[in-house]
């Protein structure tokens, strides 16, 4: 089946605590492609991530995955998701890690070492994830979704921690997937990142101030430094909010 | 409900267990060091001894799991596994499953140790046989196994968890007839005892300390407990929430 957007926001409004957290995000995500999602900390780039995966309470609004609402039983086999704090069991090897994960889709220890190969983790397989570095446990934590070979891969923040070359590779490899059909949506901070997106979505405050080609933006803002364009968006809408 | 998925989750705990050498020293020794002590304090009484070690034999893995697996619990929930878990084909009954089964395993170990160990050094001495002791104790920590879960989802923290020991574990260990016999205390006390569940485990022990043959009681008695421990843990199931605030 061919999907023209694999992840349809419309209306979302999220509660956290008392504050809203989501105000009224409209968004979707075409399929096969590399959509970043950026803002400042605490803008809610996790909230939406939770509600796309199906694990935040809304309070309004709908989200739809592959035409499916979000967090519906067959979307648990075809989407992936990695947390912001690597999610991994710190009192198990990496292997065993992706092995217990793979058996969770019926998947053996084959797919288990390409994923853990895909994330350049092999030669520390068997080191207890508690012992690795950050980053190393970041990519365990990818390897650990990587290994359903998920359509939907939705990613908070997974390079972080890790060295250009490293980064470099990984994001190599989500094209790759991509190109492939797979769906990214892929948080960050670092807007060197934002660039290598064929898409992008910028959230402040809960609300989405762009969406948009990096181009597309580059264009809007009248500036072709990323960086400088997100503050120029950010700046003109905080005069607006302010007039 | 996958029977493979909870099989792999058992296994992946037993694995985390194993990883950890000194909680599995400590599960393992300290029962046997605890039953050792006993033995010494009640030397002057042999009769006591046989009563209370026991009545040990089923408190022991009741608590030691309702505590281990609160935890266990709890750090899945904290550390996000949980949450990830739950986008995946996984169901809410494996997993809860996958602990109840993982525990047992260990319970059938630390028991079978500590079983061994009154019946062969400290010479404790019953009517029945030490197998059907070692049954009730592992149904009795599938039962503390199953509370601990559902106990965790009302724990946010690790010392709130841990404070739900004196207020779920301690008041069954008061009142199933270790301390005072049931039928020796007020009415009002023995209605309480006769809802919880840990009293029926230590009905059982006393049973096979009493006859030689399995009776009906302790037949009773056991089903009764195995059916507190599924309860909890559907309710356990029933308490989990895919999605959170
Ligand atoms: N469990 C919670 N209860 C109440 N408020 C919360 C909770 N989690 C997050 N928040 C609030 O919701 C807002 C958005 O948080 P979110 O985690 O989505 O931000 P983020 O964009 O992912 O930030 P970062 O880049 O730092 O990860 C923040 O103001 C945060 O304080
Ligand atoms: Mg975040």
């Amino acid at each position: 089946m061919n999907y023209q957007s694999a992840i349809e926001v419309s209306g979302l409004v999220v509660d956290r605590g008392r504050r809203r957290v989501l105000d009224g995000i409209d968004c979707s995500i075409p399929a096969g492609s590399v959509t970043g999602l950026l803002g400042p900390s605490g803008s809610g780039k996790t909230t939406l991530i939770r509600a796309i995966v199906g694990v935040q309470i809304v309070k309004a609004g709908t989200v739809t995955v592959l035409g499916k609402p979000a967090g519906s039983a067959p979307l648990r086999r075809t989407v992936g998701y990695v947390t912001q704090a690597p999610s991994v069991y710190a009192d198990l090897s990496v292997r065993e890690n992706a092995r217990y994960f793979a058996s969770l889709y019926g998947l053996g220890a084959a797919d288990a070492e390409r994923a853990i190969a895909d994330v350049g983790l092999t030669s520390a397989a068997r080191q207890l994830v508690g012992n690795l570095s950050g980053g190393q446990r970041s990519r365990a934590s990818l390897a650990c979704a990587l290994v359903a070979s998920p359509e939907v891969l939705v990613l908070d923040e997974p390079t972080v921690g890790q060295d250009p070359v490293l980064r470099d590779d990984l994001w190599a490899q989500f094209h790759d997937l991509s190109g492939r059909g797979v769906t990214f949506l892929v948080s960050s901070h670092v807007m060197d990142e934002a660039g290598r997106c064929d898409r992008l979505l910028l959230i402040r405050d809960g609300e989405l101030i762009a969406d948009d080609t990096p181009a597309g933006v580059r264009a809007a803002a009248g500036t072709d430094d990323l960086e400088a364009a997100f503050l120029r968006l950010i700046r003109e809408r905080e005069e607006k909010v302010a007039a | 409900m996958s029977v493979g998925i909870t099989l792999s989750t058992s296994g992946r705990i037993v694995r985390q267990l194993r990883h950890d050498r000194r909680t599995v020293a400590l599960l393992i020794v300290v029962p046997a060091l605890l039953l050792a002590v006993l033995y010494y304090m009640y030397e002057d009484a042999p009769g006591a001894f046989d009563r209370i070690a026991l009545t040990m034999l089923g408190i022991f893995p009741f608590v030691i799991m309702f505590l281990v697996t609160s935890i266990a619990m709890l750090r899945e929930r904290t550390t996000g596994t949980l949450e990830r878990l739950l986008t995946t084909p996984l169901g809410k009954v494996d997993l809860l499953f996958g602990y109840g089964i993982a525990f047992s395993v260990a319970a059938a170990v630390q028991g079978a140790v500590a079983t061994g160990v009154a019946y062969w050094l400290l010479g404790l001495d019953t009517a029945g046989s030490a197998g059907l002791v070692l049954l009730i104790a592992v149904v009795d920590a599938v039962l503390g196994v199953a509370l601990g879960l559902l106990c965790s989802a009302f724990a946010r923290t690790e010392f709130q968890a841990v404070q739900f020991l004196p207020v779920v574990v301690v008041p069954q260990i008061l009142l199933c007839g270790l301390f005072v016999p049931r039928e020796a205390m007020s009415g009002w006390l023995q209605a309480i005892a006769d809802v919880l569940p840990l009293t029926y485990a230590v009905d059982a022990l006393l049973e096979v300390g009493k006859s030689a043959e399995a009776t009906a009681t302790m037949w009773r008695d056991v089903i009764i407990v195995a059916g507190a421990a599924v309860l909890a843990l559907v309710l356990a199931a029933a308490t989990l929430r895919r999605r959170t605030p």
